[in-house]
């Protein structure tokens, strides 16, 4: 390092690095509110849907879900949870991960934390954008009427 | 720093009472509700982490066969999954009220002054949701209805 490197005193902090850099910290913390927000409506009526009425866990099985998924309004539903939700929790336990964990250990597990993400986002997406509600036995007259038309 | 500074056995009138200990003014993350409400965001956030890898496998089932989602979609009717399933409820419930609250802490300038209120305010929402799930969720799972 040569002395023309050393700012002039008094210089503001970082004035020196290019302004208006994309600064991804900033973004993940407005991305952690903005998406809390609206896992508030999703997830709360997933489980509600889900659990409470029409739903409840005894009655859950395949034909509850393709009755359900036969309406696209629900596939675009569970591909926004399935992506504000993960998302939000990797970039959750990112930040456990920089706490709490030191040195080689902290890569092994940032890369294996981003790579169940990515598969798992490519997964349920694949799951929800190709599921076929036909495949299956179903009482459900709706369901059984859409089939029979194709 | 009260410790230090004992007063003699009967003070001048002119020597102030010692303060009492107090933590630092403007405080939010240490010690009391600011703390505990911290932990218990991290400890659920976690823990629904977990549960969604496992959730979004246990869904991929659907585009198998409809043997297979059945088969595993019956685990979550056992009692001891119900039981996990009220935990997971509630940890959602608190991790969600808290997160609003946290929203509310960082977007508004009354936020920082009334974070415990809102965190009393949590709990008390919280408690009225779970009263509102889990008899009926108890009777799903026990009643079979
Ligand atoms: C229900 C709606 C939700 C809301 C309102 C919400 C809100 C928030 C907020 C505001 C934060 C940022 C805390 C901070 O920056 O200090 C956060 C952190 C976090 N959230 Fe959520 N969240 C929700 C759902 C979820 C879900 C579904 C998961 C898991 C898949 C999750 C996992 C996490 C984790 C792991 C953290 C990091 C905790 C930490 O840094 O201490 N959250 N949440
Ligand atoms: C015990 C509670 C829960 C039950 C019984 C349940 C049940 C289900 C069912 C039956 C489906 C099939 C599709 C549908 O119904 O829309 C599903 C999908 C899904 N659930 Fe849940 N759910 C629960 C909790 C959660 C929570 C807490 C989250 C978010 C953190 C979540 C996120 C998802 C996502 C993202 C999908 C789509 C998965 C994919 O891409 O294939 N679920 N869930």
């Amino acid at each position: 390092m040569s002395t023309e490197n050393i700012a002039a005193p008094r210089s503001p902090y970082l004035s020196h690095r290019k302004r208006n850099r994309f600064n991804i910290e900033k973004w993940g913390w407005i991305y952690m509110r903005v998406s809390g927000v609206l896992l508030v409506v999703l997830i709360f009526g997933h489980l509600f849907y889900n659990l409470i009425f029409p739903g409840k866990v005894s009655i859950l099985d395949w034909a509850f879900v393709a009755g359900k998924l036969a309406n696209p309004i629900w596939i675009v539903w569970d591909l926004l949870l399935l992506w504000l939700a993960l998302i939000h929790g990797a970039n959750g336990m990112r930040t456990l991960i920089n706490d709490y964990a030191h040195g080689r250990f902290r890569t092994v597990l940032l890369w294996a934390l981003g790579a169940t993400t990515a598969v798992l986002l490519v997964m349920g997406t694949l799951v929800l954008t190709t599921f076929d509600p036909c495949l299956g036995d179903t009482d459900n007259a709706e369901l059984i009427k859409i089939c029979a038309a194709q | 720093m009260t410790s230090q500074a004992a007063p003699p056995e009967s003070p001048p009138a002119s020597v102030p009472e010692p303060r009492k200990r107090r933590l630092p003014a403007g405080t939010l993350y240490r010690g009391r509700e600011g703390m505990w409400s911290w932990v218990l965001h991290r400890i659920t956030g976690t823990a629904i982490f977990f549960f969604l890898l496992v959730h979004i496998l246990d869904t991929s089932l659907i585009r198998i066969s409809p043997e297979a989602y059945d088969a595993v979609i019956g685990t979550y009717k056992t009692p001891i999954m119900g039981l996990g399933e009220v935990a997971l409820v509630a940890a959602i419930g608190l991790h969600a009220l808290n997160g609003l609250r946290i929203i509310c802490i960082d977007m508004f300038s009354w936020g920082p002054k009334a974070q415990r209120v809102m965190f009393w305010v949590a709990i008390g929402l919280w408690i009225v949701l779970l009263i509102g799930f889990v008899p009926r969720h108890l009777m799903h799972v026990f009643g079979g209805e």
